[in-house]
């Protein structure tokens, strides 16, 4: 391929893994406890769609990537931080929120939007990559629904391995039941993927990468569109952390032999 | 309030029949039915070859069926399934639509949502009927917390997981399907399926079907009470107990995540057997770690697991904090390998 891909990732932030969340209502539906004060990570799979963009880039030239961002612009500005020494994108940011409760539909509006807006972007040769869901809203739906809102008609769902031979022609592997890869042969972009974990390590920081990545940073930031997420009709009648309704009981100070017994019993029975 | 037509999709599989999930939505689609008070209920069906599925649906007491079937219609392509699809909300006039959550529905039942200018929630995990109106259930932050939501925008796409409905097994009717029309251009061929691979590993370990997911964690990998590791005990341990058990292999995050940073891991695990907060959320009925620990953005991948047991050296690991119903404190390597002595 002589012209490259222009690949186009929708990933936004959430709440750090590791952090307790506690749903609670606010003015305008369901949100988290201290939303705003929990730190914010990449969302994983998004990260890996970023990740793999940054490879498919390096490997075919005169590809550009583009990370179109959907959040808060204040925790947009912090998450950029630990993400620009990554690899080389430029940010597309909207300043809107990233809560998980927001719905998906009106989400890809806004993400469809944003893309349409690039001015460099060639439709046609356009990679829309995003992750196979998100660890917000779990839906796994948006970067169809933002496909769809551009015309393609060549999606993929829990792609793994994205692969482009000398002619063009784009090789993927989809995740599919039982622990198999569904593979599938297109003959050139546009398409949409959507990332499962890829097979690609996360990138070290690169701090010439990382400044670079800053000049347009800041200026897209600063520009980002304000959207409001509106979700007419949806009522959230209740949001509640499952109930912990387990009483473990802890085996110890047990001969194994009398533990194994009862696990293949267990196992067994 | 409008009258409701619900409308069960499914596809078929490569030999013609319904898969077990498909056949639990139909379950979940009958008891929706019977629910909503003076609603419809149709059904469709995609595929290369429908007549089995049909036939195998046809005593769900749908009124009407609805079939796209032909060659282009036999493999799972967004293309082709989107416009199958989209035909057959059409030619319906479905307000609810409830599918199962396949990869392959998973995939084109969203751009059909955004088509018909309707809403869509996947992953949900059980539904019922207040005042006339449906109300679903649906995790959040993976199934870190669940929420109660109802909408009214129409068309209403939903998809469910398998485990939530008993798999449906009504005696087959006479129905006749009505075979809709749908003519694939080029530019909707563009992809070919190829066909299936396996994963880059040396066993195939995943197991949907399994009764029992056994999830390995880090400390396979870490030293043991000797000051050394041992990767190829651990790994014929693991073997062992999936061999005798039939068990399905899960694994914890910090584990895969070492094959792709190159250290040496256990050559028939993947990704895709990952479970968590950024894996999968099997449905197995029993579940036992080893080697794992119990913090919540693991235990979100066992959510969905209904008897859980755990083996930890540790006894103040997560896992005793009323995640699991069994902490077993003993050393996984000794205590696995009794357990496959006596499987």
């Amino acid at each position: 391929m002589s012209t490259g891909f222009h690949v186009v990732v929708c990933g936004s932030l959430v709440p750090d893994l590791l952090q307790t969340l506690e749903p609670v209502q606010g003015p305008a539906g369901p949100a988290l406890k201290n939303e705003l004060m929990l730190p914010s990570v990449l969302d994983p799979w998004a990260a890996h769609a970023l990740f793999e963009a940054a490879h498919v880039a390096a490997t075919v030239p005169g590809s550009k990537v583009w990370l179109v961002s959907l959040g808060p612009k204040a925790k947009l500005q912090q998450l950029m931080m630990s993400i620009a020494p990554k690899v080389p994108f430029e940010l597309v940011a909207i300043d809107a929120s990233a809560s998980g409760f927001t719905d998906p539909v009106e989400v890809a509006a806004a993400l469809a939007g944003a893309i349409e807006k690039i001015p460099t972007l060639d439709r046609s040769r356009l990679l829309l990559f995003g992750g196979c869901a998100s660890a917000s809203r779990d839906a796994g739906v948006t970067v169809a629904l933002v496909g769809e809102r551009l015309g393609i008609t060549d999606q993929f769902l829990a792609a793994d391995e994205l692969t482009v031979s000398a002619e063009g022609t784009l090789t993927i592997l989809e995740r599919v039941e039982g622990g198999k890869y569904l593979v599938s042969e297109v003959s050139g972009p546009p398409c949409a993927i959507a990332w499962a974990t890829g097979n690609l390590p996360e990138p070290p920081n690169n701090p010439q990468v990382g400044m670079l990545n800053m000049r347009t940073m800041m200026p897209a930031l600063q520009k980002a569109a304000a959207v409001q997420l509106a979700s007419p009709g949806t009522t959230f009648h209740s949001v509640e952390l499952p109930k912990q309704e387990r009483r473990t009981r802890i085996v110890k100070d047990v001969p194994i032999d009398e533990m194994a017994r009862e696990i293949a019993d267990w196992i067994k029975g | 309030m409008t009258m409701e037509t619900i409308l069960y999709l499914a596809h078929t599989e490569d030999d013609g029949s319904l898969s077990r999930v498909a056949l639990e939505t139909l379950t979940g689609a009958m008891g929706l039915h019977a629910q909503l008070p003076g609603a419809r209920f149709v059904a469709g069906f995609v595929g290369g070859d429908v007549s089995a599925a049909v036939a195998a649906a046809s005593g769900c007491g749908a009124a009407s069926f609805y079939a796209v079937s032909g060659p282009d219609f036999a493999m799972s392509r967004y293309a082709s399934d989107a416009a199958a699809l989209e035909a057959i909300c059409r030619a319906s006039g479905a307000t609810i639509v409830v599918a199962p959550a396949t990869s392959r529905f998973n995939r084109a039942i969203p751009g059909v949502a955004q088509r018909l200018g309707g809403r869509i929630d996947t992953h949900v995990g059980g539904c019922s009927v207040e005042g006339g109106a449906l109300r679903i259930q649906r995790g959040y932050y993976r199934q870190r917390m669940i929420a109660t939501l109802t909408r009214a925008a129409r068309p209403w796409f939903l998809t469910f997981d398998s485990g939530v409905y008993p798999q449906w097994d009504g005696a087959p009717v006479a129905v006749q399907a009505e075979s809709l029309t749908v003519t694939l251009g080029d530019e909707l061929k563009k992809t070919k399926v190829v066909g299936y691979k396996a994963p880059f590993a040396s066993a195939q370990t995943i197991r949907p079907d399994a009764t029992l997911l056994f999830v390995a964690g880090v400390g396979w990998t870490k030293k043991q009470a000797d000051g050394q590791v041992h990767l190829e005990e651990a790994a014929q341990i693991i073997l062992n107990v999936l061999d005798k058990s039939n068990a399905s292999l899960g694994s914890s995050k910090s584990l895969v995540d070492q094959s792709s940073e190159g250290h040496n891991v256990f050559s028939f695990m993947s990704h895709l057997n990952q479970v968590g907060q950024t894996g999968s959320t099997p449905r197995h009925p029993k579940g036992l770690a080893a080697c794992c620990h119990g913090e919540e953005p693991h235990v979100v991948g066992w959510r969905f697991i209904g008897e859980r047991r755990a083996i930890n050296l540790d006894p103040n690991c997560g896992w005793a904090q009323g995640k699991a119903d069994v902490v077993y404190v003993a050393d996984a390597f000794a205590l696995i390998a009794k357990v496959s002595e006596l499987l």
